[in-house]
């Protein structure tokens, strides 16, 4: 029993870093109508927030200390972060401490960014385009920014440690006398991305600009002839899919060390949770994530692989052909959506 | 009327043959107008280095490559020299390789099979590459091992640790300086018995492939035989990065020792779950639970941060050795590069040195003279003690170094410590030792 509910744990976890992706890949296929191979590069770039801000934190001055010597017998240069000599060491150790949720601060503005140049700098030349094109033209993009992020960044996965409070583990089940043990960070990861898609929803569903960005999903035509410039809103909708893929990786980071293929191991995945949860549904992309993700943990077992072995690598997928076979529009997906 | 000879038959017929002539890849010619492969003509010899510039181990290919670099650079009289002061074998003059300059081609791995021989073939076809050396994982050495042999060159095996290597995939034209699983198993399982005592349930997380699968077999045999019990082996794909799938398990398995068969960029993201996951403050059957990495690398260490802390695990070499020739390369390294080598950097220099050593010894590039010279080589000043290519398997038979993380850190590099140089007796095995059986040897291919 105990194993069951840790499966649960962890697929609610994954599922997380999933619908958070899908989420984004969602709302630019439901505004733009375009399909962004390039929205796991997205979410790399966002887990790369956290290193450079941690690097900037770590920012260090040398100096010399004569009665130690470094691996050249060299009189050893010792680095002190300019943070510790501004605000002292407990305070400035502090800082660098929660590198990774402060980057939340300094990553948003900058995705918002990178998907608004994205957008008008590249995006917006396919929109007339077949997807076929889009979808070269995006994932192209994809290997070009991952590139990039490996010059600068290398090929090695990069440890940005979870600030030391929130790095230890909890037992999830005290409350009801079991012996449930989980990292801290994974449960502060899953309550985030709840926080983050309760946001989303609440901002499309109680907002005016939420509201015609809604509007223009289920029918741009008639929006753009009530005199409003869905275009620009549908620009702003793409740089905050960029933004929440980005805080998706910025949070994932403490969880696996970044490195510059991570979009890559999400894409395909977070396409299929897109898929299985219905072209252009925002619920259903968010339901999606969390169920695979729970089924890719339970694939996982060790009980399930001596029966079924290599089910965990193909398990997502199965259930995809089977949900798409019977519900070709995937579980939430309208009659007449996305579908001209 | 013309007399002429010339037909459009006959002129088709020439064509087709001179065409099908100039298509063949001079691989299959060259034995025709060579005495063997990439017989080099000019003043100049070309070396290929087949290293992985992206994918799981890409950061210990780009180590590799240093040191390959750095290696030449000393062959051809630059630079201090660096280990070819301490060598045993005094052949090397710093003029090249028997009087040809070294100059070299490389090619991207992306730790696949499939793209490391594409690569390796296209270094012997196109670039006339005379050996190819590399590999920073088992399953790429001993695919491009296999293309080594029936192209007719050498291959000095890189960062390979699976026993198969040298085992069942042996092959005549391949040479390993690297140790193997069962050498870390043996170097280990005293170690952890003094440590960790006899009593203990073991499970293993091991990358699914042939590294994996004989490192597994070899540490498993090695601490059931002091006692041990293995709980579960569990195979994880090379593509995996979130672990915790696999992890989660081991909380309510019983066990209270991980075993992690893991390397690279696997072995960083495997333990830092594991931590995260509090299995290290965890206690089972009244027992601290122990994390085992039976391969480490500073590399590795460097990504999984803190958490490698006090974790066990066995090397092939380590920059903070005293010898001579240690000190001598992490000099020479350093000086070039800013920071110390790895231990996959430090194995590719020394194969390039022993293959330069034996070919200038053997007085030829033809592949089967250097395969001679190499086989029941003894040397020594090449930092791993006195050492012994077999001539029966083409391995090398050296100390084998224990080591743990380091608690206290001094620098960025100070992150692991020796904890005991194993001799090489000890890590020493029959020729036909189970673990090793299947294949042969068969003849070298000169092409």
């Amino acid at each position: 029993m105990d194993a069951i509910l840790l499966q649960i744990l962890n697929g609610l976890d994954k599922g997380s870093a999933y619908a958070l992706i899908a989420l984004g890949l969602t709302l630019i296929f439901g505004t733009l109508g375009v399909v962004n191979f390039a929205h796991g590069a997205l979410f790399m770039i966002g887990a790369f927030c956290a290193v450079t801000v941690q690097r900037l934190f770590s920012l260090s001055f040398e100096t010399i200390d004569e009665t130690q010597t470094d691996f050249l017998g060299n009189a050893l240069k010792v680095k002190t972060p300019y943070v510790e000599a501004w605000f002292g060491p407990q305070m400035g150790g502090a800082i660098i401490d929660w590198a990774v949720p402060l980057a939340i601060l300094f990553a948003i503005p900058i995705m918002v960014f990178v998907g608004y140049a994205m957008e008008r700098g590249l995006i917006k030349h396919f929109y007339k385009r077949p997807h076929a094109d889009q979808i070269l033209v995006t994932f192209g993009l994809a290997i070009v920014l991952q590139e990039v992020i490996k010059y600068f960044y290398g090929a090695n996965p990069i440890q940005t440690p979870a600030p030391e409070s929130l790095s230890g583990i909890v037992n999830l089940g005290a409350i009801i006398g079991m012996d449930i043990v989980y990292p801290v960070w994974r449960v502060v990861y899953f309550l985030f991305s709840l926080l983050v898609i309760g946001g989303i929803f609440s901002f499309l569903q109680f907002t005016t600009f939420g509201m015609v960005v809604r509007a223009g999903m289920a029918d741009r035509e008639t929006v753009g002839l009530l005199g409003i410039n869905i275009d620009k809103r549908f620009t702003v909708m793409f740089g905050i899919a960029a933004a929440v893929a980005g805080l998706a990786g910025v949070m994932y980071t403490p969880i696996n060390s970044p490195n510059y293929h991570m979009g890559m191991d999400f894409l395909v995945l977070s396409f299929v949770v897109v898929v299985v949860g219905g072209m252009g549904s925002l619920p259903g992309a968010v339901l999606a994530g969390f169920l695979l993700g729970i089924l890719e943990s339970f694939a996982s077992m060790n009980e399930i692989k001596s029966i079924i072995p290599g089910i965990d690598q193909i398990i997502i997928y199965v259930v995809a052909i089977i949900i798409l076979l019977t519900r070709p529009r995937g579980l939430m997906g309208r009659k007449g959506v996305m579908e001209d | 009327m013309s007399n002429s000879n010339f037909t459009r038959r006959g002129m088709l017929k020439t064509s087709a043959v001179a065409g099908a002539g100039v298509a063949l890849p001079t691989i299959f010619t060259a034995s025709s107008v060579a005495a063997y492969t990439n017989e080099p003509t000019g003043s100049s010899v070309t070396l290929g280095f087949n290293v992985p510039q992206t994918g799981p181990y890409a950061d210990e290919g780009a180590d590799e490559l240093r040191a390959y670099q750095l290696a030449v650079e000393h062959l051809n009289g630059e630079g201090d020299g660096g280990m070819m002061n301490t060598f045993s074998s005094k052949e090397l003059q710093g003029n090249g390789i028997l009087g040809k300059k070294v100059e070299f081609v490389t090619g991207d791995t992306q730790t696949k099979s499939d793209a490391a021989r594409a690569s390796a073939k296209s270094m012997i076809e196109k670039d006339g590459a005379v050996m190819i050396t590399g590999g920073s994982s088992s399953g790429v050495a001993i695919a491009v091992q296999g293309l080594c042999q029936e192209a007719g060159v050498i291959f000095m095996a890189g960062l390979t640790h699976s026993n198969d290597t040298t085992g069942k995939d042996k092959k005549a034209n391949g040479f390993r300086h690297f140790f193997n699983g069962y050498m870390s198993a043996a170097a280990l399982a005293p170690v952890l018995k003094n440590l960790y005592g006899t009593d203990r349930n073991a499970y293993h997380l091991t990358a699914d492939y042939t590294w994996g699968w004989t490192q597994e077999e070899s540490i498993a045999a090695a601490t059931e035989a002091m006692g041990w019990n293995t709980v579960n082996k569990v195979r994880t794909p090379l593509a995996s990065t979130d672990f915790s799938s696999y992890i989660a398990p081991v909380l309510n398995s019983g066990a209270d020792v991980l075993v992690l068969n893991h390397y690279g960029g696997n072995m960083v993201n495997s333990l830092t779950n594991a931590v995260q996951f509090g299995l290290r403050e965890k206690v089972v059957n009244g027992k601290n639970f122990e994390i085992v990495v039976p391969l480490y690398s500073r590399l590795m260490a460097k990504g999984a941060g803190a958490n490698v802390k006090g974790i066990h695990g066995s090397t092939n070499w380590h920059w903070s050795l005293q010898d001579d020739a240690s000190k001598a390369f992490v000099k020479s390294f350093g000086t070039k590069y800013g920071f110390p080598p790895s231990q996959a950097a430090h194995t590719v220099y020394c194969q390039t040195l022993l293959y330069a050593d034996a070919a200038t010894r053997a007085g030829t590039f033809n592949p089967c003279g250097i395969g001679e010279a190499l086989e029941g080589f003894e040397f020594d000043g090449l930092g791993n003690g006195k050492t012994l290519y077999r001539a029966g398997d083409h391995q090398c038979f050296k100390d084998v170094l224990v080591v743990r993380g380091k608690e206290n850190p001094t620098s960025e590099f100070d992150l692991l410590e020796v904890v005991e140089v194993t001799p090489a007796a000890q890590v020493t095995y029959p020729i036909d030792h189970p673990m090793f059986a299947g294949g042969a040897l068969g003849t070298c291919n000169a092409g």
